[in-house]
């Protein structure tokens, strides 16, 4: 029964390839094999996939709460009187729109539109912001923006910085005991500054689960301590530790874009769906240009929500085909015959939706709610449809 | 490495095989559900197909992978466990049990022979064979 090559982000089943001394470790590793987890590569790091079980740390992440060990994430500091301008040119949102206290979703995007990574923008004060980056792009970023974003001073934080996410619908009564600040105040997309279980942390209402939640940031020496007095004091509460296999379900039920799969360097943020976040009225920017174009004459694909029929998993790279319309043999059993349309980004099972969903590039003119398609699984074409997104309702404090 | 019953054959693929009569009965082991996770689809062939000895059979799919099935023996497909489609977990369960696969009627039986021991099955997956 060996493994076919598997897609991001966990490969291989096998624990063959856990002996790698040059993968990096976060600061809650030990905390991770002694809690037994299934540690696998994931972009230059050792991380825990899983605990007890995808299934069941996401379902505990919908129903209590769970705890997600993200220290492998990339922090830059950047400061000086340059600092929003120089964020103005690296990134498509408006960070003129950004209050002190405030978070900002942005990408950085290549002068074609191409994107460099996505990030959560921190405005720490007047003149300082930190920006959190996907762990396999750290060094490709810090390079990029200390290149473009000339005038301002950087500071590469991401060894200093332990990040714990806790997530779910007991999260704020959870961190709540433990912060010495009213948190029940922070906002969605929002911070405080405070102490949580003893240690300095920045108290952020993000999170990558469609749930409540928070991000907190704390120093890499105090990232064990956290760790482990949020999962004593949520114990009672069902809150269990959860790897980044339950954290890549809860994030596809919905629709998040994960760098890598669904977004990366040949991917524009307006087919992405994250127009959103692209603002061209705040001025120039790096790859406005190219944005504009595609917005004037309309993204040639869209990403889209695809529903399975059956529960074959659709993954990442597998090929799209059209429908063929009402033709009987459309389904389970027909053999590919046409070229492929469009491609998967991401796909699971999704446990929430208790369906097999996924994440597709298709035409513009494919890409309606209750379009037909194919997917093509290994041989076969299984029949799918676009669906509305997100797969599962967004529970986050607005 | 799980639980190893002593009365079943192994593949180094992760299969059992149990003999009943002139049928064989096939599945995954304790170790290769355990370590696929969660199990959502299994792909199984028709009743009547011919499966042969160490080629694909069949696909299973957990939340992260997804492993082609190796038939143990050459053969006919006499059943296929109906359960699956609809409770794929029951591989993760009980996969000596319901999660059960295939039942084969075997062209040569002298192939179940040439099968693991319970014994020789812990030593592949002792020595690293899970992958």
């Amino acid at each position: 029964m060996p493994a076919r090559p598997l897609t991001r982000p966990e490969g291989r089943w096998s624990t063959g390839s856990l002996v790698n001394t040059a993968l990096k470790r976060t600061p809650l590793h030990d905390a991770h094999v002694k809690a037994g987890a299934r540690m696998v590569p994931f972009g230059g790091w050792e991380m825990p996939v899983q605990y007890a079980g995808i299934v069941e740390e996401h379902r505990a992440v919908r129903a209590a709460a769970g705890c997600f060990d993200v220290s492998h994430m990339g922090e830059f500091e950047v400061d000086g009187p340059q600092a929003q301008t120089a964020l103005q040119r690296l990134t498509t949102n408006d960070v003129g729109a950004l209050e002190i206290g405030q978070v900002q979703y942005s990408v950085l995007c290549y002068p074609d539109g191409g994107i460099v990574d996505d990030l959560t923008l921190y405005r720490l004060a007047a003149d300082r912001y930190m920006l959190t980056v996907n762990a396999s792009n750290i060094d490709k970023d810090w390079s990029w923006v200390t290149e473009h974003g000339v005038g301002a001073r950087w500071r590469n934080v991401s060894e200093a910085t332990g990040l714990v996410a806790v997530q779910g619908p007991k999260a704020e009564a959870l961190v709540g005991r433990l912060a010495d600040t009213d948190v029940t105040r922070i906002a969605y997309y929002h911070f405080a500054e405070g102490r949580v279980a003893g240690a300095r942390a920045l108290i952020s209402r993000t999170g990558y689960t469609g749930e409540d939640g928070f991000e907190l940031y704390v120093a890499a020496a105090d990232t064990p301590r956290l760790w482990s007095a949020l999962l004593e004091a949520g114990r009672g509460d069902g809150v269990v530790p959860v790897g980044l296999g339950a954290r890549d379900t809860l994030r596809l039920e919905m629709r998040y874009a994960l760098y890598g799969n669904d977004i990366d360097a040949t991917t524009n943020p307006l087919e992405a769906g994250l127009g959103w976040i692209v603002k061209p009225a705040k001025g120039e920017f790096i790859g406005r240009d190219a944005i504009e174009k595609v917005r004037a004459a309309g993204p040639a694909r869209k990403l889209v929500g695809v529903e399975m029929a059956d529960r074959s998993v659709a993954r990442h790279g597998y090929p799209v085909v059209a429908s063929r319309g009402d033709s009987p043999s459309v389904g389970r059993e027909s053999a590919p015959t046409s070229n492929p349309i469009g491609i998967i980004t991401s796909g699971s099972y999704g446990p929430s939706v208790e369906r097999s969903i996924a994440l597709a590039y298709v035409p513009s003119a494919q890409a309606a709610i209750g379009t037909e398609l194919g997917v093509e699984i290994r041989g076969q074409v299984k029949a799918g449809r676009v669906v509305k997104t997100p797969f599962h309702p967004s529970r986050v404090k607005k | 490495m799980g639980n190893v019953p002593g009365d079943l054959k192994y593949t180094r693929e992760h299969e059992w095989a149990k003999r009943d009569g002139d049928r064989v009965r096939v599945g995954i082991t304790d170790f290769a559900q355990e370590q696929l996770g969660d199990v959502v689809f299994v792909e199984l062939p028709k009743v009547g197909a011919k499966v042969v000895a160490h080629q694909a059979f069949g696909v299973v799919e957990s939340v992260k992978a997804v492993s082609d099935l190796f038939a143990p023996i050459s053969g006919e497909i006499l059943e296929t466990n109906a359960e699956l489609p609809q409770k794929p977990e029951t591989v993760n369960k009980d996969p000596y049990g319901k999660g059960w696969m295939i039942v084969v009627k075997p062209s040569n039986p002298a192939e179940l022979e040439q099968l693991l021991t319970s014994q020789q099955y812990e030593e592949f997956v002792a020595q690293g064979g899970g992958h």
